[in-house]
């Protein structure tokens, strides 16, 4: 009977090939590490945003008397609201930490080398729609912190050329963040998570025609993938177990940790709080806009050093594969770089002193730097590498690669 | 017969091809007018664009913080102290004289955000500081210490009764 469904099914829509060809069947490197676990949950992790976030705005009213109130109706009337609206904005956090993971593999790895460049400018363009969403949805509570958060940042706006103050008024739909920036918000807010949805799709039909990197970073082709199901489907959900202990850990033990308790006082625009900070994610960049002493250079500044991951494709010259496995100067590099983002991430959570801003200037510096230096040392490095010889067994596997594919040549003949 | 030649016209068919499209794209461009439009503030917004203060009982040295168009106004009495600071200096970053900022020395209505990042700022030590990112700005308003680079602007204002002043219309 149910083999008769599927027939039928499969005459009119390509299901069972679609199933075979792109899950169960899906050709994986057997080597991929836990590393490359952060895909799948960074998708995961939507899925609960989207789900927390549908049922948190059944009881959510988007409008500057009623919004805070209504958040505190969340917390306290509505059946387990508490947990729907901690697991939303412990989600978010968790969202970005394990986007960050992923990206700082992709890094290491050198997996945004050809042929995956577009499966990495996918992911980039993702990350910016996962800002603007993160953004907009911490207005929503209407407190302090989410006003005056608003307040700067569509204020960046006002660095367009020309016609900086309409655009931050239009923006806003007010000469304030008012009721109608939140009520917009709050559309965009619910609107951009199946924008994230559409892209995800990309990067994946991306993702299945070049298929996964692996750490080697040698096309393992054929020989060496295993199918999708069962072997990765069972790592990502232990995986996924890992993550949901930590998850639940912040979000049951420790909800109020990562939201700023200013934020529990409700928004008043003649009134700035005496320490503004952004969200964990986002202080990297407030550093680098903080550092540049002119506005306008700040928000240049701040904007390049986001989309700055794009053009690593095109400044790595490097052939040797494996990324920072291989590479020993590389791999240096990127200890430094995430050091470097840690050390900014400090300075832009603390109240700016001269000290503190030199600091943040040096590393804002240190941060440009370790992109535009890029170019020169991969290719030095590869030339030294070159010439000292490649570790053996790396040797063989390249070996093994280009006999693989001269077999493919000739089979196909 | 006719009907066919104009069929055969290949400049004819690409000049109505290129005129379609064109007209098909400046239709799409109008039609985005009214959806940017919308946006921007709505009339009832546009019509609160005065506010009225009343100042009796504001003493010398006293400080108001009053909203107009969502945004908040210092309307400062300066003491004769802080007439004669503000009167003596130029200003820092953006100088201008004081008496250009002011309709009557006594009164210093400005608007009370940071021109750097739109924050509020707070009268204290000689003027207001912002907590933000740590502008200062003189008892004219004017600004002394970076980030910003702007002094605070001026409304426009006049005083309608010797006690009453109008914000948001000179």
């Amino acid at each position: 009977m149910s083999n008769k469904v599927m027939q039928w099914i499969d005459r009119r829509f390509p299901l069972t090939s679609f199933v075979q060809h792109d899950l169960s069947e899906y050709p994986t490197p057997r080597n991929l590490s836990y590393w490359w676990n952060f895909g799948s949950l960074a998708g995961i992790v939507l899925v609960l945003q989207v789900l927390t976030g549908i049922f948190l705005a059944m009881h959510y009213k988007a409008d500057v008397n009623m919004s805070f109130a209504s958040i505190q109706h969340i917390m306290r009337d509505v059946n387990y609201g508490w947990l729907l609206r901690y697991m939303h904005s412990t989600g978010a956090s968790a969202f970005f930490l394990v986007i960050f993971i992923h990206m700082a593999r992709t890094l290491y790895y050198g997996s945004y080398r050809a042929p995956r460049e577009l499966l990495w400018w996918t992911g980039q363009g993702l990350l910016l729609l996962l800002m603007g969403t993160a953004f907009m949805g911490y207005l929503l509570p209407w407190g302090q912190m989410s006003f005056w958060g608003a307040t700067v940042i569509t204020n960046l706006f006002r660095a367009t050329p020309f016609i900086g103050d309409q655009v931050v008024v239009w923006l806003r739909g007010d000469y304030t963040v008012g009721d109608e920036t939140l009520t917009r918000f709050f559309a965009l807010h619910y609107l951009l998570p199946f924008v994230i949805i559409g892209g995800v799709m990309i990067h994946l039909i991306a993702l299945h025609m070049v298929k996964s990197s692996n750490p080697s970073g040698i096309d393992l082709a054929d020989k060496d993938n295993i199918p999708f199901h069962p072997y990765f489907t069972i790592k990502d959900l232990y995986g996924l177990g890992v993550f949901l202990m930590v998850y639940f850990g912040f979000a049951l033990f420790f909800p109020n940790l990562l939201i700023e308790p200013a934020n529990n006082i409700p928004a008043n625009p003649m009134q700035t709080p005496n320490h503004i900070v952004p969200e964990w994610y986002f202080l990297p960049f407030y550093a680098i806009l903080r550092s540049v002493p002119n506005m306008v250079g700040g928000v240049v500044a701040m904007g390049l050093s986001v989309i700055l991951f794009a053009f690593m494709p095109l400044l790595d010259r490097s052939k040797i594969p494996g990324g920072a496995l291989y590479r020993p100067i590389f791999r240096v590099q990127f200890y430094l770089f995430i050091i470097d983002m840690l050390i900014l991430g400090y300075i832009g959570y603390v109240p700016p002193t001269d000290q503190t801003i030199v600091i943040g200037q040096i590393a804002s510096i240190a941060y440009f730097c370790s992109f535009f230096v890029v170019p020169f040392i991969s290719t030095a490095e590869e030339k030294w590498l070159r010439k000292r010889g490649l570790p053996k067994q790396v040797e063989a596997l390249i070996a093994s690669e280009e006999l693989q594919k001269a077999q493919k040549k000739t089979g196909g003949k | 017969m006719a009907h066919d030649e104009a069929l055969g016209n290949v400049g004819r068919r690409d000049f109505l091809f290129k005129v379609t499209t064109v007209v098909g794209g400046v239709g799409v461009a109008a039609a985005t007018v009214p959806f940017i439009t919308s946006m921007n503030p709505s009339a009832d917004l546009l019509a609160k664009a005065t506010t009225e203060v009343d100042l009796v009982g504001m003493e010398p040295g006293h400080m108001r913080t009053v909203a107009w168009q969502g945004k908040p106004v210092f309307v400062l009495r300066r003491t004769e102290e802080q007439i004669k600071l503000a009167v003596a200096s130029k200003g820092g970053l953006e100088p201008m004289a004081d008496q250009q900022r002011v309709k009557q020395a006594e009164w210093l209505v400005v608007i009370g955000v940071c021109t750097h990042m739109g924050c509020v700022p707070n009268l204290e030590g000689e003027g207001w500081t912002c907590h933000c990112h740590g502008s200062q700005y003189d008892y004219s308003g004017r600004v002394v210490r970076g980030p910003a680079g702007k002094n605070l602007e001026v409304p426009p204002y006049h005083f309608s009764a010797a006690d009453k002043l109008v914000i948001g219309e000179a």
